[in-house]
């Protein structure tokens, strides 16, 4: 698998750690309210199709990446900064 | 049986080798199986599980039958495919699953129980009594099933991993792969072409087709010589295209060095390479099928593509006296090419009812051969005509059911072959692999010409999505004969009539599958071990799933085929992980005072990469205990020198640091003054701790944070998501300058007078109390002194560049010592730090909160911060919770065991019953007894009383007291003093 | 009086030449990472210039020459090799002296990508990575910082408590180039 990070190009998946659902960007204010709470922290989707998740490019330049890719036909669609992608 | 004047080995190069403990010759270009051939060996293995005589079946790399062990001892390599080894001076081989040898083998006798082995047998035999399989049956049905062993010692050999790139990587020299190499290259796109043979070239090299009026192999010469001399082309033999990843990523196994033999040092085996190409051309061409009929797998049985490889490329007739047996004019071909050669013909048997016949050669048409006999090789076949059956005595039978295009690679991502009914094969399904172009036989084309032609089209396509300008190539000439198949799979009858050679599975295994209703080609597959085997059954999966499609009354397409999966061949687990043996296993990282630990006899231990010093024996003790006392007395008494480089140490600066701080840590850094140090807590966001550390305010926006040495590149990590996925606004900076610093504790009543004498002004408290940190001067060099403590000494952290932390650690290891102290160990340091109840990793393992190890005050309140809010879960601060306290043994037993669990006193030791653990323990000589950290449910209310320590697995069972986990100076006047 | 003695991060370990191939410690200076403040990249790349002659590097780019190189070195951050950092750099960025952080090496000779492509999953062939170009990326195990300084010559970073693993692992690798002939 390669990901096109957005500062070094098109790297081999094994430069990045992988973290999980880009809802991790989406923190809710400490007074949102269980629920909202429980969302981010806890409950994820588990898509066959389009998923956005988090990348660090740790064996590389640092950042964060948000990668949209296509968990059935493995397609990398947008790979952006999690510094700019939030939204 | 060598023929005068053919082949493309070089006779004038004869080769010595070892065959069964038996010398050979052969010629350079010979492989094992072509050299054993030639020198009248057919015999050259036995089967999985009959123990069956097998020769070879094939000449390439899908071969099932001979397999065989090449050298011996650490390099012994098993299940070596004697069509792929070339042979080598001193190349030594033996076959493999036979006992006492391969002539006589005393497991034939499980021929003999055939009738008893069928699919399935293992699964019903073997299932009681359930005690048996672990000791009984499996240790007997291994040893007699198998292939070859492996030496048992460690690899003596050096394997290599390795990256290329390129753009259009082309899979198979063949006449399609040459020709889509040819025109890429000329177009001068980057390109790599791989083949896994020892030589570019594929069937040419095994047919007298001509191209452009020149034999193939010249043709292949002239195209090879044309792409060696551009410098945009790599070529790669010997290099079999394993598997296809994601995004265009190729794996790849070269064998470097299995066809000489040589081992110049430092030299590989093998090669794994890992291709990423933007674009793909797979020409990997067809592997010949056989037929299904009774007692088919004899030695002299062989498919008529071999039969044509062994005597056009190496010369080599398989036989004197050939029958020809097949459903294409591949037969016919093959019947031509040895006559040729001078061979005998006996009959060609075409099963087709309308096929040509010849006044060269005998044609029995609509005929099918039924049977063959011969001990361990072939002596005569029986032939099955409407007028009945007939023997005819024969050594080879040269057999073909039709080819199957080489379809595995576009099926590595999920692609599943379509069904082509008028070739009677599959073929790859368009775009099944993004990037990759089929072309030539693996695509279902089978004649030169057609080879030809689609190697140029290929190319052409993927130069166009490169953006490459295609050149103009013209089409060689070549033959374009076309494939006429009469559907061939087995022949009806008795007895067994073999599918997969190397796993020993029949027609009949196959439709006793279907009878017992594993109609599935997967369920089908498991139950009879079909494709299995390390062939993963090239030859024969295509046959097994249309008998099994005849058995359900189904259609071949219908019925579909099994997954293919990667390696499309057998790849080494050395090659894998070539590199990453012994000291290659992960970066090993050294502390600057690495070699004077070293060589004070320290034994390292690993700490995540680091390697830290357990403890400095001294001479005349003997134990680890001895050793770890003195240094704890030494510290608690005068002083002691620990290097704490490897704790993570992180820069931050900016504007927004001190805002960026109070933010991940639970209490506040905003206020810290400068020139002073604060403990931090950082918590996950799901309320639990993450880590702990110091981190000094060292200016108005810049902060020196530490970590522990375990969570330096997860806080990192964390610090870096919490900047750039959560506050990217705060303006803020980190840079880890754990590299930067050698940094030393220095801790004990008599730390500042060992520092006195390398500080340009003696310490006071007045400048230096507890807490502060700032810039010295260490012995004229830039530096930094903290004062803190993990021991509960008052003692410091004095930090000087890494390049002068060697020369440091020895100064003051030998002032440390004229005091009267010395250099300590990670044990004394564990010791100094249960003894004042300081916590680690052991005790924040991920599933405590502030509260539980008594920080619950540490989160503040005036402000939010990573895990703040989940941390204030009722169930994460209620009642009950196992929180921090110290444990010390108050009965008979005085042993105290970390892992071990709390119960109360009179309460059996049961899960129910369970009050909490124990996560540290030592031995404190400041005390005379163990003492021990651990967690207890409400804890700090229970100071005073017993609880019974038990440790299951070890046995021990201890009564402790419950005490304050600060069990020596409680008050901290030491730390101050 | 003790006086305080500076050693190497390779000390003992190189040079090492294996067939066409040399590897060698290199004495780079001072190193200083260099983070600029938010919007204040194009001032200290002007900062950079008066200051010490180069402009501050775009990604995967090298500025400046042999002794005097700002190197990208991932995301917001460069490193300046050479010079003491000027003062007024600070203005601009943070300012964090790594002289003794990193094990810097020389590679050189024929055959030197072939050495790279063993252990670095990036392709550095010269029509693909030339000089003044350079990645953050893998050597094996261990994050790297890798320059193109030569026609046939790189500069390697890695942390310096992992020099003996980088001279390792660039020794098996050049081992096994050097044994293809
Ligand atoms: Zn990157």
């Amino acid at each position: 698998m390669r990901i096109t990070c957005p500062y070094c190009g098109e790297r081999d998946r094994r430069e990045f750690y992988y973290r999980g659902a880009a809802t991790d960007l989406d923190r809710p204010a400490p007074d949102a309210g269980e629920e909202a709470w429980e969302n981010f922290v806890f409950l994820r989707e588990n898509p066959a199709g389009v998923t956005r998740d988090l990348w660090y490019h740790e064996g590389g330049c640092g950042a964060w990446v948000v990668v949209t890719r296509n968990t059935v036909t493995h397609e990398v669609l947008e790979t952006r900064l999690a510094s700019e992608a939030r939204s | 049986m060598r023929i005068k004047g053919k082949g493309l080995i070089d006779r004038s190069r004869s080769i010595p080798f070892m065959f069964d403990g038996v010398r050979y010759s052969g010629f350079e270009g010979d492989t094992l199986a072509s050299a054993l051939l030639a020198n009248g060996v057919r015999l050259m293995g036995r089967s999985f599980k009959y123990h069956r005589p097998r020769g070879v079946l094939t000449a390439g790399s899908e071969e099932p039958n001979a397999l065989v062990t090449v050298g011996s001892g650490a390099s012994q390599e098993p299940n070596v495919r004697a069509t792929v080894q070339e042979i080598y001076a001193g190349l030594e081989a033996c076959s493999q699953n036979r006992w006492p040898s391969l002539n006589f083998d005393l497991l034939a006798a499980n021929d003999l129980a055939a009738p008893f082995l069928g699919a399935g047998f293992y699964y019903k035999t073997f299932m009681w009594p359930k005690s048996f399989w672990e000791k009984v049956y499996e240790p007997i049905i291994r040893r007699a099933a198998g292939l070859g062993a492996l030496s048992g010692q460690d690899n003596v050999d050096k394997y290599e991993r390795a990256w290329a790139f390129c753009d259009l990587l082309v899979i198979g020299a063949g006449p399609a792969g040459l020709m889509a190499a040819l025109v890429a290259g000329r177009a001068g796109a980057d390109v790599i072409l791989a083949d896994e043979g020892s030589r570019m070239g594929g069937r040419l090299l095994a047919e007298t087709y001509e191209i452009d009026g020149k034999p193939g192999h010249v043709w292949v010469d002239e195209v090879q010589a044309e792409l060696e001399a551009m410098d945009n082309v790599r070529l790669m033999t010997r290099t079999s295209v394993a598997g296809v990843y994601d995004q265009g990523t190729y794996a790849a196994l070269e064998r470097v060095h299995h066809h000489d033999g040589r081992h110049p040092h430092g030299a590989p085996l093998e090669t794994f390479w890992r291709i990423v190409a933007k674009r793909s051309v797979l020409a990997a061409g067809a592997l010949e099928r056989p037929v299904a009929f009774r007692d088919n797998d004899r030695p002299g049985i062989m498919t008529a593509g071999a039969v044509r490889a062994y005597l056009n490329r190496w010369g080599v007739s398989a036989g004197k006296n050939v029958t020809v047996f097949g459903n294409t004019d591949d037969i016919h071909r093959t019947a031509r090419d040895l006559l040729a050669a001078g061979v005998h013909v006996a009959a060609v048997i075409d099963s087709r009812h309308d096929a040509p016949l010849s006044d060269d050669y005998p044609v029995l048409r609509g005929a099918q051969v039924c049977g063959s006999s011969g001990r361990k090789g072939l002596e005569a076949i029986t032939v099955r005509r409407p007028s009945g059956e007939e023997r005819i005595q024969t050594d080879c039978l040269a057999m073909t059911g039709g080819w199957n295009p080489s379809v595995h690679l576009t099926c590595h991502m999920n692609g599943r072959p379509t069904w082509r009914r008028d070739i009677a094969a599959f073929v790859p399904t368009p775009g099944a692999v993004p990037g990759m172009v089929p072309a030539g036989a693996c695509n279902g084309s089978f004649s030169t010409a057609a080879c030809l032609r689609e190697g140029i089209a290929a190319a052409g396509e993927a130069l166009a999505d490169l953006g490459v300008k295609l050149p103009e190539v013209a089409v060689p000439e070549a033959e374009d004969t076309p494939y006429e198949i009469a559907q061939l799979w087995a022949v009806p009858g008795k007895g067994r009539a073999w599918l997969d050679f190397q796993n020993d599975v029949t027609v009949k295994d196959v439709k006793q599958a279907a009878v017992e209703n594993f109609r599935s080609v997967e369920h089908m597959k498991r139950y009879t071990t079909q494709g299995m085997a390390t062939d993963q059954g090239k030859n024969s999966n295509v046959a097994a799933l249309a008998v099994l499609a005849d058995a359900t009354g189904r259609g071949i397409s219908e019925t579909g085929t099994t997954t293919f999966r990667p390696p499309y061949a057998p790849v080494s687990i050395a090659a894998i992980a070539a590199g990453a043996e012994g000291r290659g296993f992960r970066p090993q990282r050294f502390t600057t005072s690495h070699k004077a630990s070293v060589a004070r006899g320290a034994p390292m231990i690993e700490a995540g990469l680091w390697y830290r010093p357990s403890y400095f024996p001294k001479p005349g003790e003997t134990t680890w205990r001895q050793s770890c006392d003195r240094e704890v007395r030494m510290v608690r008494e005068a002083v002691g020198v620990c290097d704490v480089s490897t704790l993570g140490k992180i820069d931050i600066q900016g504007p927004d640091a001190g805002a960026f701080l109070d933010f991940v840590y639970t209490n506040m850094f905003s206020t810290l003054k400068v020139g002073r140090v604060r403990y931090g807590l950082m918590l996950r966001e799901d309320g639990y701790v993450m880590d702990d550390g110091t981190t000094a305010r060292l200016g108005q926006h810049h902060y020196l944070m530490t970590t522990t040495t375990a969570a330096a590149g997860d806080v990192m990590k964390h610090l870096e998501f919490v900047h750039q996925g959560l506050r990217p606004e705060l303006d803020v900076c980190f840079a880890s300058v754990t590299e930067q610093w050698a940094q030393f504790a220095v801790a004990g009543p008599k730390s500042r007078d060992l520092l006195n004498g390398l500080l340009e002004k003696p310490l006071s408290d007045e400048e230096w109390p507890f807490m502060a940190c700032g810039p010295v001067k260490v012995l004229g060099v830039e530096g930094r002194l903290f004062r803190i403590s993990f021991s509960g000494e008052h003692a410091y952290e004095i930090a000087v560049p890494a390049r002068y932390g060697a020369s440091l650690f020895d100064i003051l290891a030998e002032r440390a010592e004229a005091l009267g102290g010395g250099p300590y160990g990670m044990e004394a340091l564990n010791v100094l730090r249960i003894e004042k109840g300081h916590i680690t990793h052991a005790e924040i393992h991920g599933r405590t909160t502030a509260f539980d190890i008594g920080m619950g005050r540490m989160v503040s309140q005036k402000k939010d911060c990573i895990g703040k809010t989940m941390s204030e879960r009722p169930g994460l601060e209620e009642e009950g919770r196992e929180q921090l306290v110290g444990l010390k043994p108050v009965g008979e037993s005085k042993q105290l065991l970390a892992g071990a669990h709390l119960y109360n006193e009179g309460a059996e030791p049961t899960r129910v019953n369970d009050q909490g653990y124990v996560t540290s323990v030592c031995y404190s000589p400041t005390l005379g007894h163990m003492i021990g950290l651990g967690f207890l449910a409400d804890g700090p209310e229970r100071h005073g009383e017993t609880v019974k320590m038990v440790d299951g697995l070890r046995g021990v069972t201890t009564l402790c007291k419950v005490v304050d986990p600060v069990f020596f100076d409680p008050e901290g006047g030491r730390v101050r003093g | 009086m003790d006086k305080l003695i500076a050693k190497n991060p390779c000390e003992g370990l190189l040079p090492l030449t294996i067939g066409s191939v040399t590897l060698t410690e290199e004495e780079p200076g001072v190193m200083t990472a260099l983070a600029p403040y938010k919007g204040k990249e194009k001032d200290l790349s002007a900062a950079l210039k008066a200051a010490h002659g180069m402009a501050y590097p775009a990604p995967n780019r090298a500025t400046g020459k042999a002794g005097s190189r700002a190197v990208w070195f991932g995301h917001g951050q460069a490193m300046l090799m050479g010079p003491a950092p000027d003062a007024s750099l600070a203005e601009h960025a943070t300012v964090v002296d790594q002289s003794d952080a990193w094990a810097v090496v020389w590679i050189e000779g024929e055959g030197v990508e072939d050495v790279l492509a063993r252990l670095v999953p990036v392709d550095l062939r010269p029509a693909h990575f030339k000089r003044g170009h350079t990645v953050r990326s893998l050597l094996f195990h261990m994050t790297a910082s890798i320059t193109r300084v030569g026609d046939r010559a790189f500069q390697i970073m890695v942390f310096r408590s992992m020099a003996e693993t980088l001279v390792h692992d660039l020794k098996t690798a050049m081992e096994g180039v050097a044994a293809r002939g």
